[in-house]
């Protein structure tokens, strides 16, 4: 079987995911051997078939638009790395020249 | 357990309790010095807070003496695997990334169990994110196999099991996205049910593949499964993947079946591709064992055909690791969780995730973000939901001939620690168990046996049609009666 050819940067770069380079010989193998495995799906028809999203016998479900106090801010907030004022998450600035808070 | 709780299911506890020959603090003190002498040795708990279960313990006795007990298990321990969230306590999932994070909630499993006396007791090992088959992928370290502490507890829920079997908590949750509760029941020798997808609220089990997981009881007996999931299913406005039903009355089809101990008129078939594979000798026997049991009990076999297993590991690998890398984006250190600055906020992203996520974790990340990418999707994604409905297919048809299936939970009892180093191969140890989180059914891993050659437990599957959790536990108990 072909092996499969996977760039491992650039998915590890869709993924939001630091990877030191000296891994990714090791990574790319281990993900081409999984990859290869699930290619075996190819000798399945599915010609006709829908796909399953979701297994419960469930279609939309509807409830009110309503707003309501979880009451949960402030033991939320303390799991935040930084804040600002003591109610604001501290995140870097996100466009260049803004404000860093 | 320590000496007068040793070995005690959750209906006996209770029944300790009714007859006032032992109070709700006097189990708990017992689970605590279990917890701290012999877990030294499993490592099944990550942590326990021992004033928090004392008050909880000593409330609830105050409650039973004024006549006022929320339920007959009041005051009972249940122990909570580490990603589903308590009221106050950290909810890390096993990764550094979550090292320290406190949920302020409780998960709606959670508050069904606290709503019956229920003391949810500490925060049981897994694999990270539940990516796993062996508790090797806790960021905290291995949780090892009681009954052989060179073998592994199985996995996800690998701490759950272990505690369960080591007598340090008579009943706990864990969750299975393809197989978490029902392998490591079955390499530990305890009870694990899957119940069907949308039975038990998923808010506040921090999601791993969204349209798989499902949170249920591992236990002594079956009994024990059926109190636990009559306690914490049933609907949630919270979770819209929750069924709106009532919650289940499952323990009292056990209690039946346990009391009845026949399997009259009932029709097991045994798929002929489980057995197609290679099996180990002791899985084998006890696979024939269990089938002359179900004959002495009144039950017939029949042999019938789910002709896409072969594919189920495949499919799964797709799914999973595609809903996880969606899921596991939200993961990203603003909010909550360790922050590892880096020269902007995406870089920070990249260096945060980098460093918290663990091997296993990034390996799935990447997979699933590969199979969606752009180009990839119509290939990988959409051709495994296709499989899926051929697969679930292939369960309805089966269930034409049958009102259960039977089969082995794995092709061989708990292995030894790296035994399974390379991960195509821990994945494929899953082809029993996956399937039906594919399909959303119920099923519920027994003990049946012990293996000859390594002394370790060995397990079988029960599996079920949608919502027939009745008709599972009432065969199961009834089995597990008999073979003693």
């Amino acid at each position: 079987m072909a092996k499969a050819d996977i760039d491992v940067k650039y998915v590890a770069e869709l993924a939001r995911l630091e990877l030191p380079p000296e891994r990714f010989a090791a990574v790319e193998r281990d993900l081409a051997s999984i990859v290869d495995y699930i290619a075996e799906l190819n000798e399945v028809d599915v010609t006709g078939v829908e796909p399953t999203a979701h297994a419960a016998a469930l279609s939309n479900v509807w409830r009110e638009d309503a707003a309501a106090d979880s009451g949960l801010r402030d033991a939320m907030l303390k799991n935040a790395p930084a804040l600002v004022n003591g109610c604001l998450v501290k995140v870097a600035k996100v466009l260049p020249g803004e404000e860093s808070n | 357990m320590a000496d007068t709780l040793d070995r005690k299911t959750v209906h006996e506890l209770a029944a300790g309790l009714a007859e006032k020959r032992w109070s709700s603090v006097e189990i708990v003190k017992d689970c605590l010095d279990a917890v701290r002498t012999r877990d030294k040795e499993i490592h099944a708990f990550l942590k326990f807070d021992a004033d928090d279960a004392l008050r909880e313990a000593a409330l609830s006795d105050e409650r039973r003496a004024a006549g006022k007990a929320l339920s007959a298990y009041d005051g009972i321990p249940v122990g909570i695997k580490d990603n589903i969230a308590v009221r106050n306590a950290t909810v890390s999932c096993a990764s550094k990334l979550l090292e320290n994070v406190v949920s302020p909630y409780d998960a709606t499993a959670v508050a069904k169990l606290r709503a019956k006396g229920f003391i949810p007791f500490g925060r049981l090992n897994m694999d990270e994110f539940a990516m796993g088959s062996s508790c090797e992928n806790s960021a905290f370290g291995r949780t090892m196999n009681p009954r052989d502490t060179s073998r592994v507890p199985g996995g996800s829920s690998g701490g759950s099991a272990a505690a369960v079997a080591a007598d340090l908590v008579p009943a706990a949750l864990g969750s299975d996205t393809g197989g978490s509760i029902r392998q490591p029941a079955a390499f530990c020798g305890v009870v694990g049910l899957k119940p069907t997808y949308g039975r038990v609220s998923r808010f506040g089990l921090v999601a791993f593949a969204s349209s798989l997981d499902q949170i249920g009881p591992l236990a002594k007996d079956v009994i024990d499964a059926g109190i636990i999931l009559d306690t914490v299913s049933g609907k949630d406005e919270k979770d819209s993947t929750c069924l709106p039903l009532d919650p289940s009355s499952s323990s009292a089809a056990a209690m039946e079946g346990a009391e009845r101990r026949t399997l009259d008129g009932l029709v097991f078939g045994m798929p002929k591709e489980y057995f197609s594979g290679p099996l180990a000798p002791g899985v084998a026997k006890i696979m024939e064992q269990t089938v002359a049991q179900i004959r002495n009990m009144g039950g017939k076999i029949v042999d019938v055909s789910l002709p896409h297993t072969k594919y189920a590991v495949a499919v799964y690998y797709i799914i999973a690791t595609a809903e996880a890398s969606a899921n596991l984006a939200r993961f990203d250190a603003v909010r909550y969780g360790r922050r590892i600055d880096g020269a902007d906020l995406v870089d920070t992203y990249f260096k945060s995730r980098g460093a918290g996520f663990g091997p296993e974790v990034i390996r799935r990340i990447l997979l699933g973000t590969y199979v969606l990418s752009s180009g990839y999707y119509d290939a990988y994604y959409l051709k495994a939901q296709k499989v899926r409905t051929l697969i679930r297919r292939d369960f309805a048809e089966a269930y034409k001939q049958c009102d259960l299936l039977l089969t082995p939970v794995t092709p061989a009892p708990a292995f030894k620690f790296g035994e399974k180093s390379d991960p195509l191969q821990m994945y494929l140890s899953d082809i029993f168990t996956i399937a039906l989180n594919l399909s959303g059914q119920c099923g519920i891993s027994v003990p049946a046996g012990t293996d000859e050659a390594t002394g370790m437990p060995v397990g079988v599957q029960f599996l079920a049609p949608e919502l027939e959790e009745n008709r599972l536990l009432r065969a199961a108990a009834a089995f597990e009666a008999v073979r003693g």
